[in-house]
């Protein structure tokens, strides 16, 4: 992967006509430049069109206000950075790219024409850092409510409302919030009139039972024909990034459970991943077994409710009572081992909280027993009901093309016919030990995407049975200092580690300074927390990329030329959770 | 007791028996539904939950009585009651059992027609009136769906009527003395069921309602015992096609031992029920697969199963 990289890096400054020392050294090795506000949008192109193993996914979008920032600065002087973390499928190899930008309010040139899902990510720059990316199609804000004042993660906003003066809802502030909600067509570049007749504008939501959550929806309509969708979101934005910057290292985990809220500890991996990779601390195999059986059990119970709720959007009553008892009976064991259930917040920084409880085998075992069956039945009611085969064939399909190009990943790359999975392509946490297969679809539908997941249900469950057949002995967190909370034993023993001791549990453990981003494989897609740290108690700035905000992106393009009944398909098949799209 | 007397007599006890029937009809398929999907239902209230339905009645009753602004009032206020009373209506012409029957009149099957079509309406003023886009366009989908299934939910019929020869209720009941009419009739048996399906709008063939895209289509903005007049109307709907399938499928009052109304009720019941399983196992088409559906299978195939009932009825003849 090293070699790639250095070959990218010294491709890209040979392209842009550049002295060569543009590189930044970060501790997820990922391949990191520095480039200016005027190379950027040719650099993008070449990457995206030209190089050889095109990086064709634009895979993150995100600014970091670099004003504060402590100690020495790798790389050129500036206040902000903008960051674009790109993919390259065939090279399995990123690149980061980071502009340094100067000034109060700089801007730099959009690349909404080059990536489509820049679009959204450039909203969420200018709404989140005031950054302006000139020549964007529709800049607004996307995460906070219209009338906010000032943005979010830059340093000087505050991070809680206690820091502000009391808000008070007169008449006059709620008319005013009313009027901001009204929709107008025209803002959109959405005509109200076609050529002899008139389109009906369908508001779907915050509030509609087919949303699944607080997600807005504007439909153009012609009859019962969508012609043109809009995407409001933002409605459960909780600024889970900017609490990053005020927590510790190690009371930032519960957060992380709340972003995907279904997937519990599958949250938890990539961010104590990116810690730990900052870190340098090597994880026992028994917490890391640990951490991939709980993983998949988790993935089970996400995808257990992704397939209740998709055929119930379809109007099937009873299957989402089926899966929601087999996902309880999988909580249970979360709850055995964890003692939580959809939150555990149960991954330390070095390993898990605690070791497994007695008896823990044959839960699991009854367990991976129990589900298959099920899983067939399953199949009978569900995916080979030919009503469910007729309202998902063929609706919503998507070309792997267009999906890297969105920024899927997860089922939703998968299903179009990729098998791109990243516990396969760069194993993590020991997945490389482990034997199963990555489903694919063909056509990119709804009826592929729950194929996709209701096999990857089974390929879990042969992870889980070979975790528990495999479960190494040993210590299941690591015996590095900054492992949090870090192991008690030698504390009586000698005052360095009882000092250090001491520290890591108060304060919380100094995690070094410096940069890294691990990719992992969540239910939804591929989950990601871009960290930066200056070498202080807490994060300096943390980015969580959600698999769900580039998915919810795609709607509006997945439900043009559809009627009313497939958009709902089309959302229950796309498996998002709010909690995740607007973190 | 003279004949007028029994006719009151007979029209009050039908009419509370039957909106007892589809308060209970609420209870039932809570709890049938509810055993079927691994859960309870309602067991709180009253010995095994008896008296949720009760609850639920005072709870609709006491309700304010509120008619959104924007709306139509009048016609608002009418559609929900239309609803309940053309059902009930056709009950007139049900025979229960030999000479129980409020009207048996000779036009009887063309009067439950008539009265179903008349439901149509119903469903699409609230929408209209509602001037809500959800409940117009769960109106515009009722409409077409009840129009173009109502065509073929009458040629199935024909059938019965071509082998007993009148539109006489309490006559295709007793032609099938020796043999019921599912037998001969199965096609037509099939396609009623399934237009009876799509007239009382249940799963799958809710699409007028379709929670999960128009919210609850054209009753959005109903509420309190408007609401209730909806869905009371839904399940004496329910009650009206099960009858009449027993009516004229399934030899209506015969049975051996029992009297002729219990089996009239215990068939009816069955097939409520099997309505309830449906609705639980089901999904819902699309509303252009469910209008091919209907107007490339079911339309052919009742037209096939009328011709050859006519040619049966000929041959038989000559």
């Amino acid at each position: 992967m090293t070699v790639a990289e250095s070959d990218i890096q010294q491709e890209l400054s040979a392209q842009l006509g550049l002295p060569a020392p543009l590189a930044q050294a970060t501790a997820d090795g990922v391949a990191t430049c520095w480039i200016s506000a005027e190379q950027l949008r040719p650099a993008l192109r070449w990457l995206k069109n030209e190089c050889s193993g095109a990086f064709s996914m634009l895979y993150d979008l995100t600014g970091i206000d670099e004003r504060l920032r402590a100690g020495a600065k790798p790389g050129p002087a500036r206040d902000f950075a903008v960051v674009y973390h790109l993919l390259s499928v065939e090279r399995n190899a990123d690149v980061r790219l980071k502009v340094p930008l100067s000034g109060e309010f700089p801007s730099l040139p959009s690349v909404a024409d080059i990536f489509p899902n820049a679009d959204w990510y450039e909203r969420e720059l200018w709404d989140m850092f005031g950054i302006t990316p000139t020549g964007h199609p529709n800049l607004r804000r996307i995460l906070s409510p219209p009338w906010w004042q000032g943005h979010p993660l830059r340093k000087e906003h505050y991070a809680r409302a206690t820091e502000r003066p009391a808000f008070h809802l007169n008449d006059q502030i709620q008319a005013n919030l009313e009027s901001e909600l009204e929709f107008r067509p025209e803002e959109w570049g959405l005509k109200r009139r076609g050529d002899d007749f008139d389109f009906m504008f369908l508001n779907v939501g915050p509030h509609h039972p087919g949303t699944h959550g607080l997600l807005r929806l504007i439909l153009q309509l012609r009859g019962q024909e969508i012609t043109d969708a809009v995407c409001d979101i933002g409605f459960h934005h909780r600024g889970a990034e900017k609490m990053g910057e005020r927590q510790t290292w190690h009371t930032y985990i519960p957060y992380t459970d709340r972003v995907d809220y279904l997937s519990g500890v599958a949250n938890n991996l990539p961010y104590v991943l990116s810690v730990e990779a900052l870190a340098g601390i090597e994880i026992p195999p028994r917490a890391q077994v640990i951490r991939v059986m709980m993983t998949e059990l988790y993935r089970i119970i996400s995808h257990l409710v992704f397939y209740g709720t998709f055929s119930q959007d379809l109007g099937q009553m009873s299957p989402v009572f089926y899966m929601f008892n087999d996902r309880e009976k999988a909580l249970d064991i979360a709850e055995a081992i964890t003692g939580g259930r959809m939150h555990p917040s149960w991954f330390r920084i070095g390993g898990v909280a605690m070791d497994l409880p007695e008896g823990w085998q044959a839960m699991v075992r009854e367990f991976i027993k129990y589900l298959p069956k099920r899983l067939k039945d399953y199949d009978t009611v569900v995916l080979h009901n030919r009503i469910f085969q007729g309202r998902t064939r063929g609706v919503g399909a998507f070309s792997v093309e267009q999906a890297l190009e969105w920024g899927a990943t997860g089922p939703m790359l998968r299903s179009a016919g990729l098998a791109w999975d990243m516990r396969k392509a760069r194993p993590y946490s020991g997945y490389e030990q482990f034997a199963f297969d990555i489903p694919i679809g063909q056509s990119g539908d709804c009826y592929d995407r729950a194929v996709v997941h209701v096999e990857e249900m089974r390929q879990s469950l042969r992870i889980i049975e070979q975790c528990m057949q495999n479960m190494p002995a040993g210590e299941y967190k690591s015996r590095h200092p900054l492992t949090c909370p870090p192991l008690k034993e030698h504390t009586m023993q000698d005052i360095e580690t009882l000092i250090n001791h001491f520290l890591g549990t108060t304060w919380g453990p100094v995690i070094p300074a410096g940069e890294a981003n691990v990719h992992t494989e969540g239910p939804k897609g591929m989950y990601s927390y871009y960290l930066t740290s200056d070498g202080s108690t807490n994060s300096y700035r943390t980015r969580i990329r959600s698999a769900s905000f580039p998915h919810i992106q795609m709607v509006p393009m997945l439900s043009r030329g559809m009627t009313v009944s497939d958009l709902v398909a089309i959302l229950g098949s796309v498996d998002f959770v709010l909690a995740d799209v607007d973190r | 007791m003279s004949q007028t007397t029994f006719y009151i007599l007979l029209i009050v006890v039908l009419l509370a028996a039957l909106l007892t029937m589809a308060a209970g009809l609420i209870f039932l398929e809570r709890r049938l539904l509810a055993l079927w999907q691994e859960r309870y239902g309602p067991n709180r209230v009253g010995p095994f939950g008896l008296l949720q339905v009760l609850a639920d009645i005072i709870k609709l009753l006491t309700k304010e009585d509120w008619v959104p602004r924007f709306a139509d009032r009048p016609v608002f206020v009418i559609a929900p009651a239309i609803i309940l009373v053309a059902t009930m209506l056709s009950f007139a012409v049900v025979p229960f059992a030999p000479g129980l029957c409020v009207a048996d009149l000779n036009i009887g099957l063309l009067f439950f027609l008539a009265m179903s079509s008349l439901s149509v309406y119903a469903v699409a003023l609230a929408g209209w009136s509602s001037n809500n886009k959800y409940a117009l366009l769960g109106s515009m989908r009722a409409i077409g769906q009840m129009v173009s299934y109502e065509v073929f939910m009458g040629l199935s019929l024909m059938g019965v009527v071509a082998m007993t020869g009148s539109f006489r209720l309490s006559d295709i009941v007793a032609a099938q003395e020796r043999m019921w009419f599912v037998f001969p009739q199965f096609a037509g048996f099939a396609i009623f069921f399934i237009a009876g399906l799509a007239e009382t709008r249940r799963l799958p063939f809710d699409l007028p309602e379709a929670e999960n895209e128009l919210v609850a289509g054209y009753h959005t903005e109903y509420s309190g015992m408007k609401f209730a007049l909806f869905f009371l109307g839904e399940y004496v709907g329910i009650t009206l096609i099960s009858a009449l399938i027993v009516t004229l499928f399934f030899g209506g009052w015969y049975g051996p031992w029992l009297p002729p109304v219990a089996w009239f009720i215990i068939k009816t019941l069955i097939f409520i029920s099997s309505f309830i399983l449906l609705r639980g196992s089901l999904l819902r088409p699309r509303y252009d697969q469910l209008m091919a559906f209907g107007w490339k299978i079911m339309l052919p195939l009742s037209l096939v199963n009328l011709a050859a009932a006519g040619a049966a009825v000929l041959l038989k003849d000559h």
